[in-house]
């Protein structure tokens, strides 16, 4: 079994990564690391560029827990990706950051975090950031 | 003082709040095409064409130079914090303004940027004034065999010197004019390549081959492009200069207008050349050579000057002459067709209003630019996180609607269709735009010149030689096209002879 965590380089991300690293802990469980883009922008500020990655994995080792990170760029949502994943893997849990949106926003760029709490199949732990 | 008075006279033109307006509209949307990799002023141009003819010409084309001035400025923001050039005249500036960026330095390099824009476009503005009624009256005792050699040089420096390859440079030309060609001679009233499909007898609409060749043709071949990494846009506050920055960075200005505004006036200048040299030159002379490579800041202010100062050299043989330099101008061009206005030195005379005018809202548009860019230039960064099947979207639905309006019958949308997929194979194999646009609208009147040449010398080949005028041109032409053997059969062993000896 394994702890998702769907990691975005901001404070909402990096929440996530430490209450994914906590769950972590407490099941006794590896993590994956998640970083997807579609790719179809000149600039998404989603993607994790390599100093974000360098972070990440030293927090993870500094925490002691086994991990494995994975960036997807695919053209495919944030949601499908991790949706797939854990049709088609051992995924005990997936941890992500969510914030307010406001209606017009969601209306016009469809909400990831919502997406991800109705669609994965296990459950799923929405952390706030700060 | 003449033109002092003819200049006043355009400014109290632009002073209205409708214009005003339209040179903020125009700046605007300049500014944002310029930063997107892959849309430029021409397409935009092209696609706004349709848009435009319910408004008055001086209107439009306050609109059409507003976009193409923006389209300077806005291409070093994407240059600078993505490490992309958002357009090709911007090449240059990415290689020491991205240096500046990645070093904590981006405010500094989108300040000069934009200053060292305002500068040299003002400063190329105020010569463009000076130096176009000498080229006028140049123009004016041009004949018919004159046009035609400038025509014929356009075509050859056109294809033959910018571009990697001639052969791919000739094929899109002859492309263009083969399109060009399409319709019903006005001499002699013959169909020409129309396969008796009475659509085709009035040729094929400019709006339709450059809205198919640059916007569904680019559209396509992102489409098949699509999948790549999106690149990190360096965060930066508000653009600022410090005193050491200003001291490094105005000599670059001013030698980037020297640069710049001459290319843009010839026939195969362009801007990218002169950022080039530019570029060369401040390396050359700075005293901080170290930094050349890290992010020196004179390697951006040079070439940024310089693209915006060729933007100003640009409109010269447009207007005077009726000669675009580069596709923008081309575009403009076709639109002045469209509003029935013959561009060329009659222009000053018939159209002196609108002439000024436009030459006035450059002046504005230019402060305009400075004011939208220096210090929103993070905001206008913001545009690069659209995804782009948005965006080519968007296009796709303007590009529809413009062709569809051009004359509202269904056989240009498949005209438009088959251009864009032309357009598409054009970049799949590396033939470059250009070539192809001047020669779809130079093409028709360098054949009318001709024609008029020899109609008038009775069908006798010596009547396309006029003055003095033409054998230069044809010497030049010459030179250009036999410029390979030249170099091969003359400059190599004597250069080979200077080093033995």
């Amino acid at each position: 079994m394994t702890v998702l965590v769907g990691y975005v380089p901001s404070p909402l991300g990096e929440a996530a990564l430490r209450a994914a690293i906590e769950q972590a802990r407490f099941r006794e469980e590896p993590i994956l690391v998640v970083n997807t883009s579609r790719g179809d922008a000149y600039a998404d500020p989603r993607l994790a560029q390599e100093d974000d990655l360098e972070r990440v994995t030293r927090e993870l080792t500094a925490a002691g827990v086994p991990h494995s990170m994975r960036q997807l760029v695919r053209g495919k949502d944030a949601a499908e990706e991790i949706e797939e994943i854990v049709e088609a893997e051992d995924v005990s849990l997936v941890v992500i950051g969510i914030r307010h949106r406001t209606p017009v926003g969601k209306l016009i760029m469809g909400s990831a975090a919502q997406e991800i709490l109705l669609r994965v199949p296990c459950p799923v732990l929405a952390v706030k950031a700060g | 003082m003449e033109n002092l008075g003819n200049l006043l006279d355009g400014f109290a033109n632009v002073v209205t709040p409708m214009n005003l307006l339209i040179a903020l509209l125009g700046v605007t949307i300049g500014t944002a095409v310029g930063v997107l990799p892959g849309i430029g002023p021409a397409m935009t141009v092209a696609l706004l064409l349709p848009v435009t003819y319910g408004m008055e010409p001086t209107q439009a084309f306050i609109m059409f130079a507003g976009i193409f001035y923006g389209g300077m400025y806005g291409g070093s923001t994407t240059s600078i914090l993505l490490n992309t050039p958002g357009e090709s005249s911007s090449v240059v500036t990415a290689i020491e303004g991205n240096k500046m960026a990645k070093a904590g330095r981006a405010a500094q390099a989108l300040a000069t940027a934009a200053i060292g824009s305002f500068v040299a476009g003002t400063i190329a503005t105020l010569a463009l004034v000076l130096v176009m009624p000498p080229v006028v009256a140049f123009a004016i005792s041009l004949g018919a065999p004159d046009y035609f050699a400038v025509m014929l040089l356009s075509f050859v420096a056109v294809t033959a010197v910018l571009g990697s390859s001639r052969v791919r440079g000739f094929a899109s030309l002859l492309i263009g004019l083969i399109i060009g060609l399409v319709g019903i001679d006005s001499v002699s009233g013959q169909q020409r390549l129309t396969f008796g499909l009475p659509q085709l007898a009035d040729g094929i609409d400019v709006v339709v081959v450059a809205v198919g060749i640059f916007a569904v043709g680019e559209a396509l071949w992102i489409a098949a492009h699509l999948r790549r990494k999106s690149g990190e846009v360096i965060p930066v506050g508000q653009p600022w200069m410090g005193r050491e920055d200003w001291k490094r960075s105005w000599k670059p200005w001013l030698r980037g207008t020297v640069f710049g505004f001459p290319f843009g006036a010839l026939p195969a200048g362009g801007a990218e050349i002169p950022t080039f040299l530019s570029y060369a030159t401040e390396k050359k002379l700075s005293k901080h050579k170290e930094e050349f490579g890290r992010g020196a800041i004179e390697g951006v202010a040079g070439p940024e000057a310089a693209n915006n100062a060729s933007a100003a050299g640009t409109l010269v043989p447009m207007l005077a002459i009726g000669l675009p330099t580069n596709a923008t101008a081309a575009v403009m061009l076709a639109a002045f067709q469209q509003y029935g206005i013959q561009p060329g030195p009659l222009l000053f005379t018939r159209e002196s209003g609108l002439v000024w005018t436009l030459i006035a809202s450059l002046f504005i548009g230019n402060l305009l630019l400075l004011v939208l860019n220096l210090p929103l230039a993070p905001a206008w960064a913001r545009l690069l996180r659209i995804p782009r099947p948005y965006l080519y979207a968007g296009i796709i639905f303007f590009a529809t609607m413009g062709a569809y309006a051009v004359n509202a019958q269904p056989f240009d949308l498949f005209l438009l269709l088959t251009l864009g997929l032309l357009g598409f194979g054009m970049r799949r194999f590396g033939l470059p735009i250009l070539p192809l646009i001047v020669g779809v609208i130079l093409g028709p009147r360098a054949e009318l010149q001709g024609r008029r040449a020899l109609q008038l010398s009775g069908g006798e080949l010596h009547g396309l030689i006029g003055g003095w005028v033409s054998w230069l041109i044809y010497a030049t032409v010459v030179v250009v096209l036999l410029w390979p053997l030249i170099g091969r059969f003359v400059v190599r062993p004597l250069r080979g002879r200077l080093v033995t000896g």
